[in-house]
């Protein structure tokens, strides 16, 4: 009995310990993240004081480095929200569309081939994706409209598109595959086709799944730097012409973090205003998402 | 109406292996057809056969006929849709979908095409009423059909079959899920079907069959050994291996 409890105790402390290390590393992740929206927020709060947030919030010129300087944050918004929108509009219906044919029609063997190469496209490393959109993307597209800029929002879009594609379609594809057969057993019983049991039964409940796939997708487009730092321009302009050279916020940063800036200058501060906005758009993103999620998921 | 089936020298192979051999059986309107035997004795792969589930898995092959009605249904120009619309299932675990309860059973009826709310409401209360339910979940139609208990969940599922108005009931060991009250009330709701539709139901509870069906036809190794009625078939078996199973020699 007494070596009994003695061997309990001795399983006791190391589990503690083993609760406590795997704690710590959950506790770094934490603090680096605390860390990083602080620093964020007290540089940021500084160049507000310099620039006055009306100005800064609403003004439609960006113009940091020019005399006379503007520091209207709108054009960098609109350039980012231009590329998200268009970046999406590729990327969501033909990832879902992947997704659905990978995970409902798709059989075995096509699976196995096409599976892999998706993770591969996701793989390609981001510049690759830019200097793609710049070589070739770009070309076509003066081919077909002769009006387009050689850096512009449409090129980098599609590039950027198709390299969200792989985690949209991997993501809904999890989601679906889920769904216990069982469920799509039922649905083809009751006379339904292959589509219908993918749109009107394994789509809806696997939603909650594909909505967060979708969020992440255009939370990454939002937040992509290298593609639209080289196919989309650094011309700050308030457009929705996807044809024109625009710039996002994260191509600013890039930018500005490539040229030598001395540390405390006005400059210097845009980059962390710019990002403290950057931060707050993708933080009210997924808390939608995450309300999106609760509020269909209580539907069922 | 209920229909009538009968199979001709089935055959079924998955692959290599053939899981069905020869099967030669007539399944007659308003009664209840128990299938019997081991596990992998082919009962549940015959079931499926009769409204082609198995199509949906890659690599099997049948040979041989099975008539509904005059109609050969193991042609490829047979509509599948069609004929699952006429032959309802209901599967081992309950699998309601997740949706309202109410969405469960119009499920069906909507895929083929009525859209009208009032009849669709009329179809709800009907079928849930054939499955003794109604007075449980009227209330709450537009709750998730997750929300209910296993039983309550299979009789769902029985209800969104009836709901397409079948002619034929198969049911692949519906209450081996289930708790003894849950699995009394189904087999009640069972007895009462067979006055309009022509049921199938394959189980693994030899006391299930008996008490319930009014043919009984027993498989083994993918052969179906004798079939005929339920009493003879469970006091009188021609068959010595029939014999042995139901007095729980093996199995």
């Amino acid at each position: 009995m007494d070596r009994i409890n003695k061997k309990l105790g001795y399983i006791d402390r190391k589990e503690l310990v083993i609760k406590r290390i795997l704690q710590l590393f959950a506790l770094i992740s934490i603090l680096t993240t605390i860390g990083i929206v602080i620093t964020l927020f007290k540089e940021a709060l500084v160049f507000l004081q310099e620039v006055s947030i009306v100005e800064f919030l609403t003004g439609k010129i960006w113009a940091p480095l020019l005399e006379p300087r503007h520091f209207g944050i709108l054009p960098l918004v609109t350039g980012t929200m231009l590329i998200a929108v268009c970046s999406s509009i590729i990327s969501l219906p033909l990832g879902l569309a992947t997704a659905i044919y990978l995970s409902e029609y798709a059989p075995s063997r096509a699976r196995k081939i096409i599976k892999p190469m998706l993770e591969i496209l996701a793989g390609i490393p981001s510049v690759v994706y830019g200097y793609f959109a710049l070589t070739f993307i770009t070309p076509v597209l003066q081919k077909i409209y002769p009006g387009t800029e050689v850096f512009n929002a449409a090129s980098a879009s599609i590039a950027l598109g198709i390299m969200i594609l792989p985690m949209v379609a991997s993501l809904s594809e999890d989601a679906m595959m889920a769904i216990p057969d069982s469920i799509r057993n039922g649905a083809y019983a009751l006379g339904s086709t292959k589509f219908e049991v993918a749109t009107k039964i394994v789509v809806p409940a696997s939603i909650s799944g594909i909505v967060s796939a979708f969020v992440l997708a255009v939370s990454r487009a939002i937040g992509e730097t290298m593609v639209v730092a080289i196919a989309a321009g650094a011309s700050p302009k308030l457009t929705f012409n996807p044809f024109e050279s625009v710039q996002t916020m994260t191509g600013y940063m890039v930018n500005v973090a490539l040229g030598d800036i001395q540390h405390g200058t006005i400059m210097y501060k845009t980059v962390f205003a710019v990002g403290a906005v950057l931060f707050i758009i993708t933080f009210i993103m997924n808390i939608i998402a995450k309300l999106i999620v609760k509020k269909v998921g209580e539907a069922y | 109406m209920a229909s009538y089936i009968k199979v001709e020298n089935l055959d079924f192979f998955y692959g290599d292996f053939q899981a069905l051999h020869n099967i030669n059986l007539e399944i007659e309107p308003k009664k209840i057809t128990a299938l019997i035997g081991p596990s992998g004795c082919g009962k549940s792969t015959f079931i499926r056969t009769l409204n082609r589930m198995n199509d949906l898995i890659d690599g099997t092959r049948v040979h041989g006929k099975i008539i509904l009605d005059g109609k050969s249904i193991l042609k490829n120009e047979i509509d599948v849709v069609e004929l699952r619309k006429r032959v309802g299932m209901v599967f081992q675990k309950p699998n309601p979908f997740p949706k309202s309860i109410y969405e469960n059973v119009i499920y069906g009826p909507k895929r083929h095409g009525i859209r009208n709310k009032s009849q669709l409401d009329q179809l709800v209360e009907q079928s849930l009423k054939n499955v003794a339910l109604w007075d449980e979940v009227k209330d709450r139609l537009n709750e998730s059909a997750l929300a209910l208990s296993g039983g309550q969940q299979q009789r769902l599922c029985i209800a969104r079959s009836l709901a397409m108005k079948p002619d034929v009931l198969l049911m692949d060991e519906p209450t081996s899920a289930l708790d003894p009250i849950s699995t009394l009330r189904i087999e009640e709701l069972v007895q009462q079907l067979k006055e309009q539709y022509t049921i199938v139901i394959v189980t693994h509870n030899m006391q299930q069959a008996a008490r319930i069906s009014d043919i009984t036809a027993f498989f083994l190794n993918g052969e179906l050994i004798e079939y005929g009625q339920t009493e003879y078939i469970f006091t009188k078996p021609c068959d010595q291996r029939t014999e042995d199973y139901i007095t729980g020699r093996f199995g």
